[in-house]
């Protein structure tokens, strides 16, 4: 409950932000550039926002029902019980599979770094969810930037939560090699 | 058409996980369906108020600017630019995607606007500091950190390659 709270307070004051800097935005449109330009601007945009509320539904739908289906635990230790290459796509797919907002990510992301899994893991599952997941992408992305625009940035964002992974475990690997010389010298 | 498929797919996907709840329980399937409901009828307003908002102040920014500062011609210092606005907007994620879609529509590159976008999702600052810092063990949130400065790149110059949106 607490969590709900503070995610809808954090968001409420963002919002009220954009809200007052669309409404002078709005004011001056009006006055400047008379009322057909106000009103084509709010018929476009609202339209592309109505069209997309079927999506943005469905993704809440979907977000809902996943969170009670894939419990917590069980992603913390799918993703936890695998190393390697297949360890970072099974924590990419999950990244992007389970919805929620930071407070249900991170403390995740927490638990399969305690049950062994290396910050590499953690690293591109995080990334995943960032990048890749529908959650944000259906109820957030589409009404803002249309669904072609939503289609290629997740395409050209696929291959980044593995690399990120596997740039983590390169820099852990280097750090450790150059204790290991310090020890030596 | 493609996207009434998109739509009709994300429907089923919708019913196969309700169903899969209400055989589990009829409790199981209320929570959720209530859930997601309330989660649609609250973010609403406020995706509303981004969406609208962002095609106002779109309108009122002056277009040469944006043009030239991340327009499409502005190639990877456009995709810099845009990823260090990224890495300062503050606030949430209303503040975030109104920024984005508002430079979208003032003129701006979409290679330059999925960096900007990348980089809000993954390094923003007031994020990092106010979530992840307090929930993960600092190291990791550091490496994280570094490891993510060169993916707003590749995916900006990744947009930019196979010139798409």
């Amino acid at each position: 409950m607490v969590e709900r709270r503070r995610r809808v307070s954090s968001l409420e004051w963002s919002t009220a932000v954009i809200g007052g800097i669309s409404l002078i935005s709005g004011a001056i449109v009006f006055l400047r550039d008379g009322g057909a330009r106000f009103t084509a601007i709010l018929t476009n945009d609202l339209g592309l926002f109505g069209s997309m509320l079927p999506k943005m539904m469905a993704g809440c739908l979907v977000s809902a029902f996943m969170t009670r289906l894939l419990p917590r635990e069980v992603v913390a230790r799918l993703v936890g019980a695998e190393s390697g290459l297949l360890g970072l796509l099974i924590a990419t797919l999950m990244g992007a599979a389970l919805p929620g907002g930071p407070l249900t990510i991170y403390p995740v992301a927490g638990a399969f770094l305690a049950l062994g899994a290396d910050a590499g893991t953690a690293i591109a599952f995080i990334t995943a969810w960032n990048l890749l997941g529908y959650n944000r992408a259906l109820i957030w992305e589409m009404p803002f930037f249309g669904p072609d625009f939503v289609f290629w940035r997740i395409l050209v964002a696929v291959p980044l939560p593995f690399l990120a992974g596997a740039l983590a475990r390169g820099a852990l690997r280097f750090i450790a090699s150059q204790r290991g010389k310090d020890a030596q010298a | 058409m493609i996207f009434i498929i998109v739509n009709v797919l994300l429907w089923v996907l919708v019913a196969a996980l309700g169903l899969t709840a209400a055989v589990r329980s009829k409790a199981l399937f209320r929570e959720g369906a209530a859930e997601g409901v309330r989660d649609f009828v609250v973010l609403l307003p406020r995706i509303m108020i981004g969406v609208v908002g962002s095609g106002y102040i779109a309108a009122i920014m002056p277009e040469d600017l944006i043009t030239s500062w991340i327009g499409p011609k502005t190639g990877l210092l456009g995709i810099a630019i845009a990823t260090l606005a990224g890495a300062i907007t503050p606030g949430g994620a209303v503040v975030g995607f109104s920024v984005g879609a508002a430079a979208l529509k003032g003129g701006g590159g979409a290679p330059q606007v999925i960096a900007y976008s990348t980089a809000w999702s993954l390094y923003a600052l007031t994020r990092l500091m106010n979530w992840e810092i307090a929930m993960m063990p600092p190291r990791v949130v550091w490496l994280r950190a570094l490891v993510s400065i060169p993916l707003p790149f590749l995916a900006g110059a990744g947009a930019m390659l196979i010139g798409h949106p």
